[in-house]
Formats: C-alpha cells, sequence, structure tokens
C-alpha cells in the first residue's frame, strides 16, 4: 500500500488504520506481525492461561479492590450473616463479609479471584515444567527462565499477601508462620520482624502493608516482567517441536492473524468459563466460617493454599533441631523455610548454566525443542525433584492424611521423612532407565541414523 | 499437526467440494447456536443481576456465556478457517560482527569524550561515590517501617506484659481461684487490665493429681495445686497451642503438630518445636485469686538468634 488516501470505498477500519498509520507508520510492521509464526502444540498454550488467569486476577482484583478496606479497627458486626451478628470484628474482615453477603455479584468476583489464583500458579508450574523437560530454557534462552522464575516468585507473594487480607482466622495464621520465618533468620532477624509488622507481631496492623504490596507492589512487578518475558518471547521468536519442516533457522506455525489470534480469544473465553463456573459454583475461602482473626486461636487442620503446601511441609518434617552455638540460636524453623527454599530456587534459576555446563555440555544457540528421553539426566532429575515436592506438598497435610488414614501422626511423619529423602532417588533411577531404553530402537536397524526419522 | 504443510483450501477436502460445503454450513450453524447460547446468557445475566442475584446462577451463566464465545470462535478458527501452516525465517540471534564492533568503536570514542581520554577517571569514580550514596540515603527511610530506634522495642521480644503480683483472667476478664479449674482443665488466660496482648496469651493447666514432675519444670516454685501455665505460643511458628489431651497430658500445637508434656515442663515430645513453652510461675494472692511471680521462664513464641543470651538491654 502506498500514500494512504481515503475514498468512498474505505470502511471504517481502513479508515481509523489509515488515520494511525499516517501518524505512526505502521503497515510495513503490522504486516509482518500478523504473519508472525506460532509453532502448533497444546503444551505451547499452557503459559498463555497463565497469562489469561492473571487478566482475570486483575479485572475481578480491581473489583474487590473497591470494595475492600485494609483496616483492623474493630467494628459491631450487623450484616446479615447470623452467626457473627453483634460480634466485634475488624474493619478488614467487616468488608469481605460485605462484599461476600450484601455486595451484588461480589461473592462470584472473590471466588473467581480465588480459584483463578490457583490456576495462576498452577499454569505458571505446569509452564515451567514443560519449559523444563523439553530444554526450551537452553541459550538464548536463560534470561527468559530466569524471568519466568520470578513471576512464579511473585505469584506466590501474590497469593500469600492476598489470602492474609481478610484477616480471617485462617489467614492470620499463615501470616503468623511466615513472621516466625522472618524472625528466625540469624543476626537480622527481629530486625526484619520489626521492619515487616513495625514491632513486635502481631504488629502495629500489617494489613495496609500487605494490602499496598498485593494490589500494587506485586502486580506492578508482575506486569512489568510479563512485558520483559513476551519482549524477550517475540525477540527470540518461539521455540518449536522437531517435525518434518521445522528446521534450526525457521519457525513453522500458525500466523498471528487469523489463526493464533482467533485461538487465543477462544482459549481465553475457556479459561475465563471455568473460571466463572468455579467461582460461581464451587464455594472457596469461606472466611465467614473460620471467625476473626485472634492471635490466641487457631483450628485444626489449618491448610493453606495449594501451592504453599511445600514449604508447609518442609516445616512439618523438619527434625526439631534447635542448635545453640557461642549464644547463637538457629531456630528450628529457619532451616526448612529459609535454607532449605532458597537453595531450590538457587539451583532453579541457575539450571540453564548447570544444564550447559555440566549436563549438556552443549553452549550453542537452540531453537528446536528436545523431547524429555533426549537428555535423560536432566528428564531424571526433573522426575526426582518432582517426587521430591510432592513429598513434602503431601507432608504439609501430614495431620490430614494421619486422620484419614488411621496411622498415628509420628508414624506418617517418619514414613514421610524416608520417602522424601529416598523416593526422589528411586524415580531418578527409574526416569534415567526410561529415557535411555527410548533411545535404543526396538530392534536393530542400520538405516535409522537420524532423530527426524522417529516418530515424534 | 504442522506436519502437514497443507496451506490451501482444495488439499483438505478429498471429498470433494460438496463435502466440503456442507460440513462448513454445520459448522456455521454451530458456531451461530454457541454465539446465540452467549448472547442469551450475558442478558440473562444481567436481569438476574437486576433482580437481586444468586451467585451460583451467576457464575453458571457467565460461564455459559463465555464458554459459548470459546466454543464459537473455536470452531470458527478450526473448522471454518481451517488450518494454515507458515514457515518463517529465523537469524541467530547475535547481531553481526562488524555491527557489534562499529558499536564497541563508537561507544568507546564517546566514552573518552566524556572522560577526556581518560585523564577524568577520578570525576566518574567521584559520581559512582554520589550514586552509590544518595541510594543509601533514600533506602535509610525505609527504617522507619519499624521501632528500631526506640530503646524499648529491643526489649519486646524478651518481655511481654506479666509481671508479678498481675491477676490471671480468662478471656471474658473473670479472675480465676485456685479451684475454679477442675482436674484435667484448661483455660486461656491475660493478666488482668489489658487488651489481651497477643505475646502474654498463656494456658492455665490443672494436671492430674501427683503428675506433676517438678524437678522438671523451668520455675518448680511457680505452681500451685497442681495448676501450671505455660506461653500458648508456639516456640517453633508462633501459632497458638491451642489443643489439649487430658489423659496424656499433653498440648499439641495444630499447625505443625508439635506435643509438650504439660507434667514435664512442657518439655517437646515430638513434632519440629526446638524448646519447651515457656513456664509461667503462679501463686495465690490474699484474696486467694491465682497472680504471676513474674514474668515467663524464657521469652515467648518462635525461636530467634540471640533468644537464649540476649535480654534486649544491650
Amino acid at each position: 500500500m502506498t500514500e494512504a488516501t481515503a475514498t468512498d470505498k474505505d470502511s471504517a477500519l481502513d479508515r481509523v488504520a489509515g488515520y494511525l498509520d499516517d501518524r505512526l507508520g505502521l503497515a510495513a510492521g503490522s504486516r509482518k506481525y500478523l504473519r508472525k509464526a506460532f509453532p502448533g502444540h497444546w503444551s505451547f498454550l499452557i503459559g498463555e492461561i497463565a497469562l489469561f488467569s492473571l487478566v482475570i486476577l486483575l479485572v475481578t482484583g480491581t473489583f474487590l479492590a473497591l470494595f475492600y478496606t485494609p483496616d483492623t479497627n474493630l467494628v459491631v458486626y450487623d450484616g446479615p450473616y447470623v452467626p457473627l451478628q453483634g460480634q466485634m470484628i475488624s474493619a478488614a474482615y467487616n468488608s469481605t463479609l460485605e462484599l461476600s453477603f450484601e455486595v451484588r455479584a461480589g461473592l462470584l468476583f472473590r471466588q473467581i479471584h480465588h480459584w483463578a489464583a490457583l490456576l495462576f500458579v498452577a499454569a505458571i508450574v505446569a509452564h515451567l515444567l514443560r519449559i523444563f523437560f523439553t530444554g526450551a530454557f537452553r541459550r538464548p534462552r536463560e534470561m527468559n527462565w530466569v524471568v519466568g522464575g520470578v513471576l512464579l516468585l511473585l505469584a506466590f507473594g501474590a497469593g500469600f499477601t492476598g489470602y492474609s487480607l481478610p484477616d480471617d482466622l485462617l489467614s492470620g495464621t499463615g501470616l503468623r508462620i511466615g513472621y516466625s520465618a522472618l524472625l528466625s533468620v540469624p543476626f537480622v532477624g527481629p530486625l526484619l520482624g520489626y521492619l515487616g509488622l513495625g514491632g513486635e507481631y502481631p504488629g502495629v496492623g500489617v494489613l495496609p502493608r500487605l494490602h499496598i504490596m498485593h494490589v500494587m507492589l506485586i502486580p506492578a512487578g508482575l506486569l512489568g516482567l510479563l512485558g520483559a518475558h513476551l519482549f524477550m518471547v517475540v525477540r527470540q521468536k518461539h521455540t518449536q517441536k522437531r517435525t518434518r519442516l521445522a528446521r534450526e533457522d525457521n519457525v513453522v506455525g500458525e500466523p498471528l492473524w487469523p489463526n493464533q489470534a482467533l485461538t487465543m480469544t477462544s482459549l481465553f473465553a475457556f479459561t475465563a468459563a471455568v473460571l466463572a463456573f468455579l467461582g460461581g459454583v464451587f464455594e472457596i475461602n469461606p472466611v465467614w466460617l473460620y471467625g476473626q482473626y485472634e492471635p490466641f486461636e487457631v483450628f485444626a487442620p489449618s491448610q493453606p493454599d495449594w501451592y504453599m503446601g511445600w514449604l508447609e511441609g518442609l516445616v512439618r518434617l523438619w527434625p526439631a533441631w534447635e542448635w545453640t552455638i557461642f549464644g547463637i540460636t538457629i531456630p528450628s524453623v529457619f532451616l526448612p523455610s529459609v535454607v532449605v527454599p532458597g537453595i531450590m530456587f538457587t539451583i532453579m534459576f541457575a539450571w540453564p548454566w548447570i544444564d550447559a555446563r555440566w549436563i549438556t555440555k552443549d553452549h550453542a544457540e537452540h531453537h528446536i525443542n528436545q523431547r524429555p528421553r533426549d537428555v535423560p539426566i536432566r528428564t531424571a532429575i526433573g522426575f526426582g525433584s518432582l517426587t521430591f515436592l510432592l513429598a513434602i506438598w503431601v507432608s504439609g497435610s501430614n495431620d490430614v492424611v494421619a486422620a484419614a488414614t488411621g496411622t498415628p501422626l509420628d508414624t506418617l511423619t517418619t514414613v514421610l521423612r524416608v520417602v522424601t529423602v529416598f523416593a526422589p532417588i528411586l524415580v531418578a533411577v527409574i526416569s534415567f532407565r526410561i529415557a535411555t531404553r527410548l533411545n535404543e530402537p526396538l530392534e536393530p536397524s542400520p538405516t535409522t541414523t537420524t532423530r527426524a526419522a522417529e516418530s515424534a | 499437526m504442522p506436519d502437514q504443510s497443507a496451506t490451501d483450501q482444495a488439499s483438505r477436502d478429498p471429498d470433494g467440494p460438496a463435502d466440503e460445503e456442507r460440513r462448513e454450513a454445520n459448522a456455521t450453524r454451530l458456531a451461530a447456536l454457541s454465539f446465540g447460547i452467549a448472547i442469551l446468557c450475558a442478558l440473562g445475566l444481567v436481569v438476574l443481576y437486576v433482580v437481586g442475584g444468586n451467585t451460583q446462577a451467576e457464575g453458571i451463566l457467565l460461564a455459559l456465556s463465555l464458554g459459548g464465545v470459546g466454543v464459537g470462535l473455536g470452531i470458527w478458527v478450526r473448522v471454518i478457517v481451517g488450518a494454515d501452516v507458515i514457515v518463517e525465517d529465523r537469524a541467530p540471534m547475535p547481531s553481526r560482527a562488524e555491527d557489534r564492533a562499529e558499536l564497541g568503536r563508537e561507544f568507546d570514542q564517546t566514552v573518552d569524550q566524556v572522560e577526556g581520554g581518560g585523564r577524568r577517571q577520578f570525576l566518574l569514580r567521584l559520581l559512582a561515590g554520589a550514586g552509590a550514596s544518595l541510594g543509601l540515603a533514600l533506602t535509610v527511610p525505609f527504617l522507619s517501617l519499624g521501632p528500631i530506634f526506640d530503646p524499648a522495642s529491643r526489649r519486646e521480644l524478651f518481655e511481654t506484659s506479666w509481671s508479678r503480683g498481675r491477676r490471671l483472667v480468662t478471656l471474658e476478664g473473670e479472675e480465676i481461684r485456685a479451684d475454679t479449674l477442675a482436674v484435667d482443665e484448661i483455660a486461656t488466660v491475660f493478666p488482668v487490665g489489658t487488651d489481651l496482648p497477643a505475646d502474654s496469651q498463656a494456658v492455665l493447666i490443672r494436671t492430674r493429681p501427683g503428675q506433676l514432675v517438678l524437678d522438671t519444670l523451668a520455675l518448680p516454685d511457680g505452681t500451685v495445686n497442681g495448676l501450671v501455665c505455660y506461653s500458648k505460643i508456639c516456640t517453633h511458628a508462633g501459632c497458638p497451642v491451642g489443643l489439649y489431651r487430658a489423659q496424656d497430658a499433653e498440648l499439641i500445637c495444630p499447625c505443625h503438630q508439635s506435643q509438650f508434656k504439660v507434667t514435664r515442663g512442657a518439655e517437646v515430645l515430638s513434632g519440629p518445636a526446638g524448646r519447651p513453652l515457656p513456664q509461667l510461675p503462679i501463686g495465690i494472692d490474699d484474696e486467694g485469686f491465682l497472680v504471676a511471680l513474674g514474668d515467663f521462664s524464657a521469652p515467648v513464641g518462635p525461636s530467634f538468634w540471640n533468644v537464649t543470651s540476649g535480654s534486649g538491654d544491650a
């Protein structure tokens, strides 16, 4: 298209596009990006589900923020929920109850928000596993792996600050444990605790701080890093599965317009539909049943949201090792809640470099993904780590499991400790064997030499 | 799926154009139906909202409406638009070597201009120093978040509101006599005249006669007739130790299942807690009410680095 001149035949869209192009010169770039290739495989859509969950979180969260008050001052509850009528509750809890019972569509939005938070973290984790097992983090995408890891941490932070806001009994319990972890850091723990809460627990009223983190700082971080994440995806273009057409110097897939755009919109609508159904029909976090948070009350079993279960499990499994050396105490909660997660995430962040240096010894640029069997050691470490995470995750509900199976809690904890240490090794060995065996041809056939000839 | 390089319309209807047309017509009808459902459910949602709302019905209508859009679009793109595979070129990520070299050369020249050919290095160092100092100056105000300059606050972790002679009261504010609790009974207590400070919560337990092993207690003189009082805050992660199993005289933390033996100085029987619950020494005043004889035997709550050696006075 040359110089745009409006004629009677131009549609409204043409005129808008013409207006914009006259001022911004977008035609060449648009042509290129509308035909951007998106390699097609269902697993490439998991990251998009995380993105859509975030959009839904922002929309529903904005609605909730208009009704929520981060205020711990006590008020008399006079709403429609009978069991709490006449009780002194915090203004924050009161506003959450109002939102749930009196604001039209309030409960729907609150429950969609909570379900979307669970899906958000789940989709990020699934996306991470896809990237890990297919080696999609290899050069040139190491930085994007790290950005993705920070996004996961921010998602944890958003979830933790979010479920602490209603000021119900369960939310306060999570906060209490978080404070203990902070306090346990040698030398600076008490200082960090004071700065975090404004004094000794429960501090000066931590809700306004959590609120600002939850509605401003963490979303700003999420959006900023998401921008960087997507920028790098566009700049580096997508990885692709090994197919007959795919090569290291091309991208084979559906064009952004119309195929991928319509597919994405459709997927967004499905994601939103599932969350709307869950939020409407399945009750989640019924804070009115838990009651107002009081520092001297707690109920059993107390369970965090699913994505915090692994950390809870580590804290529950860890033996009561509390050492005092030269007058300096290492609290028993310090190693499982600070040091071990720190090591786990350091390994995760460093993985692209560990992988290139010691496992594949391959520092070249790659755009075609691997299959898990292609790198048996990585796959073995991956499944071993997943087993470890699963074991500590189950341990986070050891009281529930003990009650359900009729096992004494101490016995169960011992069993879980053994499983946590040995099952990952066993699973890693089995995964390694399976991956190696899959690489062996079923029967010797001298003609099969290239990987491309194998079925995908 | 992208293995088939089926891009043109003709190659994907081997059964002839008539079949293809019928398929598309069916798909169009199905997509239209989906969008129709989406419209009806969305309007239904508006009506439901106006007449008063119902969370379950709202969720289902919203899900059906969004689902209708999703199905309609899915049919549209998968059946009517059909598969389309394009191949885009990809260049290696690094820039061309000459571009890199040129950028490096040009940048070095400008750096030379700024530094005066290396003679102004000290300026660069001072600027870095100014940046670092300014960064520090702008970070320090975050210390305002906690009372760390208040000398009293340093003792907060070591002290509670209990003191010698302070009566014990229940949550309802009732004072307690030596015979108020029956054997195996337990009460959450606070110092009288306070607004239930979190660090001062304690559990008062009446143990079975003769079961209290006095020499295992931190403060053997701080019990009254089988009554013993401990901090209610778990020494592990700070949850209230709320469950009492009377037949074993065990206090259990519901968060991480630490178990404390009440008759043996609240020593840790199992679970992740690292030290016993601190004991609150109790006695009886002239009027027969239970009083504290002092503060807890150790700092309450989760441990921290100088829990055994510090006093907060330093």
